[in-house]
């Protein structure tokens, strides 16, 4: 009965509305991502694969949607688009190189337009 | 050929087809503590009740030296028995049959199964342990599959369907099993996913074992996609026995009543189960066992979403569906999985004419980030549906804390709950007084001397005020505020009561629920 399980089972508390309750914490809510705001001037590949044409060099000026390089992964030619507007800050990858996943490709220096 | 030789011709081709895979393909399925197809049907079936059919069913496929191959059975046994006297169909695919691979015959056995099920309007139980579709069978072997899920879907609230995963089910095959209304899986020995660790890592390069993709305990705990797990294959059976011994066999049935017993008082004791202050935490189990009779309950999703708790118990011996907010984990509160989990059991109850009895403690919905972004709009709506949809008898119970949506959501007044009682120590309110306080006392709050001392004094106000049943059943939202001693008496008579109940749902072809 609950009553002999309270000394055995490690209690936490999550709280609703202001108020604080005893309860145990289930592994998919402790687990749970943090969430982080994403940085669009950051592009890292979002799938292991190998990195064909580059379009763009550092210092050329990009817009939103323009095609920076294309990622072939899963039997696919994925085009990179440009999702800020802004100046290319740094190429991390050259044709040819294998990628993992997460690993930084492009780095775009934002230009903020009013 | 005289009688006695036909006969003798018969006893050898049926020997032939009972070898299975042969000795070697036997001992291996052994040697992984796996029992095989055959057995694993007469150790569900009561004794002696199993028929087999279609046992000299062939394949024909011709391609890639497959018309030298003999396949008894084509890798999957069917037939008819029963279960502590109620009927069942049932397959089992047999692994050491060319690993159980799914074919255009062996697809047509199971479909003719399913179709005799919903003919004699019986459940349908089905064992998966298959490496996927036969690839030298091509396209036919898709077909397979996609007449099977044509079929889950049809009979789909018309019989109950029953998946055994004893063993791998991967790929497109993953499917059937999803569209059953109940998925039992064993440690160690079911395997479920779409893709598998080997495509895993050549695509993503990402490392993981079968059993952490998709082993039973992944399925019960992280995906939700089992509802029942055991540790051995004879524990998963015994877990069937049960489940169908609560379950009507069809949609026009009630499920067999059983005799009524007492609940075990001693053991369960309802004035012993709450904690005095409603922020601490108790097993809603523990009351669920203390009203029903015998105190037995058959949990369905006992390890995912633990959050609530759903099952069935029988109260005076007729069939009950529990849908129990649980304090024990995350305070109770609704979030996404929990409301996947309760709404779906809901419809299931709704189907099969199992009336649904619902306890009452949530502080509310889970707050965070990662809950909106995963939808916990949508998934929150599929209670609401099912609640509004359902129009089996609708019993609730507010034991503690009824705040907010989280109070509409589960099976209130205006929502067509037939009955709603509450206990003394119900709260039920537009939120928690702390919460409520801070919003409409801000500004006495703020300018007080003592703002600390201002916010605790509103909260008892507002708590003396509103934090009670009282108010919810001046608007005659609750219909009685009963003493926990009485939940059992007042349950089992408003059950009685709503035995006749009619309630004509608006013509439609289907609803469009939130899935």
């Amino acid at each position: 009965m609950a009553r002999k399980k309270e000394e055995v089972i490690p209690f936490s508390s999550i709280t609703v509305d202001d108020a604080q309750y005893k309860t145990i914490l289930i592994k998919k809510y402790e687990n749970r991502k943090k969430w982080t705001k994403k940085d669009e001037s950051i592009l890292s590949a979002i799938i292991p694969g190998t990195i064909g044409k580059i379009y763009v060099s550092e210092g050329d000026d990009v817009s939103v949607g323009q095609k920076l390089l294309v990622l072939e992964a899963m039997k696919m030619l994925n085009q990179i688009l440009a999702s800020v507007n802004g100046k290319i800050k740094k190429v991390h990858v050259k044709e040819g190189d294998r990628v993992t996943k997460e690993q930084l490709l492009i780095e775009i220096e934002e230009k903020i337009t009013k | 050929m005289s009688l006695k030789q036909k006969s003798l011709d018969l006893k050898k081709r049926m020997r032939e087809a009972l070898e299975g895979g042969g000795t070697q393909a036997i001992e291996k399925q052994k040697s992984g503590g796996k029992l095989i197809a055959r057995e694993r049907i007469l150790a569900l079936l009561d004794p002696k009740s199993f028929h087999e059919y279609d046992l000299f069913v062939e394949h024909a496929a011709k391609d890639f030296d497959m018309d030298k191959k003999y396949l008894p059975g084509d890798g999957v046994i069917t037939g008819t028995g029963t279960i502590f006297g109620y009927p069942v169909c049932i397959f089992a695919q047999d692994f050491t049959v060319a690993g159980g691979s799914l074919g255009y015959m062996h697809a047509k056995k199971i479909t003719k199964i399913m179709d005799h099920a919903m003919r004699m309007q019986v459940p349908l139980i089905g064992i998966n342990d298959s490496g996927g579709a036969r690839i030298q069978e091509g396209v036919n072997s898709l077909a397979g599959y996609g007449e099977i899920f044509y079929r889950n879907t049809q009979a789909s609230g018309v019989i109950p369907q029953i998946s055994v995963i004893l063993g791998p089910c991967a790929g497109g095959a993953v499917y059937s099993p999803a569209l059953t209304d109940f998925v039992f899986v064993v440690d160690k020995i079911s395997k479920m996913f779409i893709t598998g660790p080997e495509v895993i890592k050549t695509v993503l390069g990402e490392e993981i074992s079968m059993e952490e993709l998709g082993g039973a305990k992944i399925h019960a705990e992280i995906t939700g996609n089992a509802h029942f797990y055991a540790e051995s294959e004879q524990e998963c059976f015994e877990q069937i026995k049960k489940l169908v011994s609560y379950i009507p066999w069809n949609n026009t049935r009630k499920a067999v009543p059983f005799l009524k017993k007492e609940p075990k008082t001693k053991q369960y004791n309802i004035d012993k189960i709450f904690p005095s202050n409603p922020k601490e935490p108790y097993d809603v189990r523990d009351l669920i066992r203390a009203v029903n009779d015998d105190s037995d309950f058959l949990e369905v999703q006992e390890r995912w979403a633990r959050n609530i708790v759903i099952g069935f118990g029988r109260i005076n011996g007729e069939t009950i569906g529990f849908v129990a907010n649980q304090p024990l984990y995350l305070a109770g509160v609704l979030d996404v999985d929990s409301s996947d989990k309760a709404a779906r059991f809901i419809r299931f109850c709704d189907a099969f004419n199992i009336p649904l009895v619902t306890f009452v403690d949530l502080p509310g919905y889970l707050p965070g980030i990662d809950q909106e972004h995963a939808g916990v709009i949508r998934h929150g709506a599929k209670v609401l549906y099912a609640y509004s949809e359902a129009n089996v008898p609708k019993i609730t119970l507010i034991t503690r804390k009824a705040y907010g949506g989280g109070y509409i959501a589960m099976c209130s007044r205006h929502l067509k709950a037939d009955f709603v009682f509450a206990w003394p120590t119900a709260e039920i309110a537009v939120m928690g007084p702390e919460g409520a306080a801070n919003i409409i006392f801000r500004k006495e709050i703020m300018e007080a001397e003592d703002p600390e001392k201002m916010r605790q004094q509103k909260i008892k106000e507002y708590k003396e005020k509103f934090a009670n049943p009282y108010v919810a059943a001046a608007y005659g939202y609750i219909d009685a505020v009963i003493e926990p001693i009485e939940t059992r008496e007042f349950l089992i008579h408003s059950l009685e009561i709503s035995q006749g109940k009619a309630e004509i749902s608006p013509k439609k072809k289907h609803g469009i629920p939130p899935f």
